[in-house]
């Protein structure tokens, strides 16, 4: 079955994130007084095929753990969705569609 | 002293190495395809400079599974001199060769300019050729050099003599000031338990001659051959 995962990376509480940091600045200077703090991350989607939900699982916590990660500096977080109809289907079309390659319907 | 320069798809310090160590220094060098699996031959191998797979995913991430670091890491537990500058003191990271990690800079900006280095530990294969205190002029060039390891790592490596460049201004002090992108105990480079195995980020081949600007960068690669010599006897 094709399995979903959204895998969220973060830079470990301890370390610092200048990216943060400046985005926060920014937020700032729009204004946004009530900001306190801004962390930034990457956001990964893996689509991958497995025989059922925990050996999806098993899966995605390994490849964050050999790479989507790196645990001297990052934390991680794996959010599972269930089998989907779509989710073999959401690749953009050939043709681009005219709407800059959308999904397909 | 047979050197290997690894090439990974986005490397752009290899011809500077090889520069360095083959005309400067007449040393035979050749390169290294991230492919490759046999380094039967050589006696240093250099990860150099650069973006290699894009800086994608994080520094160092993706090379650090290219066939070739699987004979790199055999090569360094045998005992092989490694050197991993820039992108490649990323790599080694990443491949766990070398403990912590390298962040963004601090500024958020990417720095390219001169620094002075205090040479920590005299007795890694790349510094036998200086003294501890020694302040060497060598440029940097990133924009994700800024140390970071916990704080039993940190201490770990501070204890054991692991900490072998830091910033510093001219006349050796280690100050806030000196410190390009925000590293942790100005550190600028470090070595492996054994010595064996240095990851820094300034460029020392970038600094082998008088014309581009000032030639300390060649205690490195100098010292390297005696750290050889040394073994041989």
């Amino acid at each position: 079955m094709t399995y979903r995962a959204e895998v969220f990376v973060t830079l470990k509480p301890v370390v610092n994130d200048p990216a943060g940091l400046t985005i926060k600045g920014g937020l700032h200077s729009l204004g946004f007084d009530s900001v306190t703090d801004v962390r930034a991350g990457k956001y990964l989607v893996v689509t991958l095929e497995a025989d059922d939900e925990s050996q999806a699982r098993a899966r995605v916590e390994e490849m964050t753990r050999q790479l989507l990660a790196n645990a001297v500096i990052e934390d991680s977080r794996i959010e599972l969705a269930s089998p989907s109809p779509l989710a073999g289907s959401q690749i953009p079309s050939p043709s681009g569609g005219g709407q800059g390659g959308g999904l397909r319907a | 002293m047979n050197t290997g320069i690894v090439v990974f798809p986005g490397t752009w310090s290899d011809r500077d190495c090889d520069h360095a160590v083959n005309e400067v220094l007449g040393q035979p060098a050749r390169y290294l395809d991230h492919r490759e699996e046999r380094l039967d031959d050589l006696d240093l191998v250099i990860l150099p400079g650069g973006f290699s797979y894009g800086d994608y995913l994080r520094c160092g991430a993706i090379a650090r599974f290219a066939p070739v670091m699987e004979a790199v890491t055999d090569f360094a537990n045998r005992g092989g001199l490694v050197l991993g500058i820039c992108n490649g003191f990323q790599i080694l990271q990443e491949a766990r060769l070398l403990p912590g990690a390298l962040l963004r800079n601090a500024s958020c900006e990417f720095r390219c300019e001169w620094v002075n280095l205090r040479v920590e530990q005299s007795e890694s294969a790349f510094t036998l050729d200086c003294r501890p205190g020694q302040v060497l002029r060598i440029p940097i060039s990133h924009g994700e050099g800024n140390f970071f390891a916990d704080t039993e790592t940190l201490q770990a490596i501070e204890r054991n003599g692991q900490v072998v460049f830091r910033y510093c201004a001219t006349d050796g002090r280690v100050t806030p000031e000196s410190n390009p992108n925000g590293s942790l105990g100005n550190i600028a480079g470090i070595a492996n338990a054994r010595g064996n195995v240095v990851g820094m980020m300034p460029h020392p081949e970038r600094a082998c001659e008088d014309l581009l600007g000032g030639s300390d960068g060649l205690a490195v690669f100098r010292s390297a051959i005696h750290a050889l010599a040394r073994v041989a006897v």
